[in-house]
């Protein structure tokens, strides 16, 4: 029930009626953790418990994320609640931030603490005698020889690409904010466009890796490290693209004010703030 | 509780029975069920720790298998950090920021609803680990590798446990920032705020920026036990002690995320039975900051004895002895309050001078603890264990009784009894102390934590510490008696339940009504 119906849209703050869609989502969240555990066991029933659990988390999302469209839409959001959305999603990127900062943290502590200590005093002359310790290293007993990644290749068209596609999206803001529709949808698709090459381009830079450059999630820290990194990298450009892509749609839909278009912003905000994160990691994990 | 229903203000088609609970997007229902829930973990892991105190009677095995007894330690600390403690504090931020800023309800009511019900998925998760091949994790709350590195599928339950609760840690600290920021009525301005909204705005900050930190702790864990990676494994280059980084840096602002809002609690309970304002309101807002921001230079001074390099003992040794200056503002300040006041000791405020005297003294273990030369002495041993226990029983817990006690009338409308409120105070007061004093002795002693077996001359004082746990868990029964009794009737209490209790919740009646300041009210 809207108890602002009736007044003036931002008197009252919107509180939405009682929802099904979070105790689903939590449902969801039970099959994809204890699946996920049970079919890194190798119990059979993990898997389907698993895919089950996506299954019905993209359910809820589609739902709730629709209700929210449509709340929106239908002018429940008042001024208050559009500054709301702004706080939660400036909140979410920092805590997506330290997320990251934990695995940058982990490459700094290794290649600047642990594998020089690892090559040095005692455990040099007593340990692992012979090991150099120089960066990029699978560890003092690495079996398996790996090329590391060169930067100067893929990961600098990468790069340019991501770069290329903060401008577009940016064009399309711009389009959006004069209500020129045909520059935002020319900027949003573009930018969609990158993004799919981007994820393409890592796709085919993992199957070159581990077929020709034997560089696996097994080659000692530095496998970890860039697996790691540019894994879940890569998932957040794909979770951005979706958003991007959700937000096409609601463009062709109609959707979006010059004045009202936090779903927009938001979405441009998480793709900015995933192609900061990829600059930090060209520079740390490929190229240094 | 009871009193409040949803038909008040819904139409008809409001869901009743269960379905309420589960769709709910009230406050005040939320608040309700994070407390019911985290009272619940509560007790179980109250179970587990008195499981513990039963094999540890005397010297030898006789309860449990020394497996099991692991297994024992490490979820007694999970489910008391995650499970208990955090949610009780979310459960008060739901119930009373709202009330006490004039909001109508929290910025984002579904999300609420979703970051409460994440929580028995993972607590599903994390008991029903003990069910599964090999138990459950046995690695310490800590989940060290390469311990963790190594043990069975309970493991990786846990693992996804602690995903999962991170999420609605997230998902709630997101929520109360945005509330505090945004939904504060006209004219509360955030320097008139109550305190307890303070504390909980920077506990909520330090939620999200460390919740994501311990995610990636435990997903390094997860790819290093299943996916080949090498990040606690020397001989891939990685380091065990990186581990120990990675969690402590979620870890100790994770202290502070237990004790911020008990501080908060205890400024609010200390003046309105002092009959006095708070003393030295914007010297507690700023220590509180302090506390915040000094406790991301301090998390390894719980790794002293991993053979950090001096320059790094030093720093975080001194780093770590600051953080006792703006506890000091703070106990100082509630002191003041209570200076020349009109004192009175309904329960919240035994619990709330109970709270100072104890917490007090585990501060000062914590400083014992600080020194490097002495930690390194008494690292992993029962002195330890009485420090923190000090600190998040004798603080948390006794904070989290001392709010139920002060704010059971708003949530029930009826008075908390007296006697069995101060009952259940000295009892549990008496019993903490029987149980965890001795402990500073074992451990100076040199008796090591985390075993089910020990030396004979330590018998007489864990033979105590035995007795003094089952009686503080068997006082705690007394507080449910109370919580029932205050639900199903007593004394009726009035709007402002407490005789010079001041800010906006004293305003509404008591019991809270439903829905509460859907027009905002003015403050001036």
């Amino acid at each position: 029930m809207n108890r602002a119906s009736g007044m003036h849209a931002g008197d009252h703050y919107f509180v939405p009626e009682p929802s099904k869609y979070p105790i689903v989502g939590s449902v969801a969240l039970l099959l994809f953790g204890s699946g996920a555990a049970l079919w890194l066991n190798a119990v059979p029933a993990g898997r389907w418990m698993f895919f089950l659990g996506i299954a019905t988390l993209i359910f809820m999302m589609f739902g709730w994320f629709g209700q929210v469209v449509r709340e929106s839409q239908g002018g429940r959001y008042g001024r208050r609640v559009d500054k709301s959305f702004r706080w939660s999603m400036g909140w979410f990127i920092f805590s997506e931030v330290m997320f990251f900062a934990a695995f940058f943290g982990a490459l700094f502590y290794a290649r600047v603490l642990s594998v020089p200590w690892l090559s040095s005093g005692d455990n040099a002359a007593l340990l692992w005698n012979g090991f150099s310790g120089a960066w990029p290293t699978a560890g003092p007993y690495a079996a398996d020889p790996f090329t590391p990644m060169a930067a100067w290749g893929i990961p600098a068209i990468n790069t340019l690409i991501l770069l290329t596609s903060g401008v577009t999206l940016t064009f399309a803001h711009y389009g959006l904010l004069n209500g020129k529709r045909g520059q935002l949808k020319l900027g949003l698709a573009v930018t969609i466009l990158l993004g799919a090459i981007f994820l393409a381009l890592q796709a085919y830079e993992y199957i070159h890796a581990y077929e020709a450059l034997n560089l696996r999630l097994e080659s000692g820290i530095y496998g970890s490290t860039f697996y790691l990194l540019t894994g879940f990298h890569g998932m957040h450009v794909t979770v951005g693209a979706i958003m991007l892509t959700v937000m096409l749609f609601r463009t062709f839909a109609g959707h979006f004010s010059p004045e009202h278009h936090f779903g927009f912003e938001a979405a441009a905000w998480y793709w900015h703030f995933v192609d900061v994160v990829w600059l930090l990691l060209f520079v740390v994990v490929y190229w240094l | 509780m009871a009193a409040v229903t949803p038909d008040q203000l819904h139409g008809h088609h409001a869901p009743r029975g269960v379905m309420r609970w589960l769709t709910t997007t009230n406050h005040k229902d939320i608040g309700t069920m994070y407390m019911i829930f985290s009272f619940i973990m509560f007790l179980s892991g109250g179970v587990l720790a008195l499981t513990i105190r039963a094999e540890l009677f005397k010297p030898g095995l006789q309860v449990v298998q020394p497996e099991f007894f692991n297994q024992l330690t490490t979820m007694h600390g999970l489910i008391m950090v995650f499970g208990a403690i955090m949610p009780a504090f979310v459960g008060f931020a739901n119930w009373m920021i709202p009330l006490m800023i004039g909001a109508s309800d929290m910025a984002f009511a579904r999300m609420n609803n979703w970051s409460f019900w994440l929580l028995p998925p993972a607590a599903i998760l994390l008991i029903g680990s003990f069910f599964a091949p090999g138990g459950a994790t046995a690695a310490g709350w800590t989940l060290y590798a390469p311990l963790s590195v190594q043990m069975g599928m309970g493991m990786d339950l846990a693992i996804f446990a602690i995903h999962i609760m991170g999420v609605s840690s997230i998902m709630g600290a997101i929520n109360i920032v945005v509330t505090v920021l945004n939904m504060r009525a006209p004219g509360m301005t955030m320097m008139k705020m109550p305190l307890f909204c303070w504390t909980w705005l920077i506990t909520a900050y330090l939620l999200i920026a460390v919740m994501p930190v311990l995610a990636g702790a435990v997903t390094m864990i997860l790819a290093d036990r299943h996916f080949g990676t090498s990040f606690f494994n020397a001989a891939g280059g990685g380091d065990p002690v990186m581990y120990q980084h990675i969690f402590w840096f979620f870890g100790h602002p994770e202290v502070y995320i237990m004790i911020l809002p008990a501080f908060g609690i205890v400024s609010q309970i200390i003046p309105t039975f002092s009959r006095k304002p708070l003393f030295g309101y914007a010297s507690m807002v700023y220590a509180t900051a302090s506390i915040a921001i000094l406790s991301f230079a301090v998390w390894a001074h719980h790794m002293f004895a991993t053979g950090m390099p001096a320059a790094g003992q030093l720093f975080f040794m001194y780093a770590t002895m600051l953080i006792a200056v703006p506890t000091g503002v703070k106990v100082f300040n509630w002191i003041a309050t209570m200076w020349r006041g009109s004192l009175s000791f309904e329960p919240p405020m035994l619990w709330a001078t109970g709270f100072i005297f104890v917490f007090t003294m585990g501060g000062f273990t914590g400083l014992i603890c600080a020194i490097a030369p002495i930690d390194i002495q008494v690292q992993d041993t029962y002195y330890v264990v009485a420090h923190f226990h000090y600190v998040l029983v004798a603080g948390s817990l006794f904070a989290l009784f001392a709010g139920a006690y002060y704010w059971l009338p708003k949530w029930t409308g009826h008075m908390p009894s007296e006697f069995l409120g101060k009952l259940h105070f000295w009892c549990s007061l008496v019993f903490f102390n029987i149980t965890f004093f001795p402990m500073h002795f074992l451990g100076l002693a040199g008796m090591p934590r985390r075993i089910p077996d020990y030396a004979l001359q330590f018998a007489d004082f864990n033979a105590l510490a035995s007795v003094g746990a089952f009686g503080f868990g068997l006082s705690q029964l007394i507080f449910i008696v109370v919580v029932v009794k205050c639900i199903r009737g007593g004394e009726r209490a009035a709007a402002r339940s407490w005789e010079s209790a001041e800010g906006l919740e004293w305003t509404v009646p008591s019991p809270a009504p439903y829905h509460t300041f859907e027009e905002a009210p003015v403050v001036r």
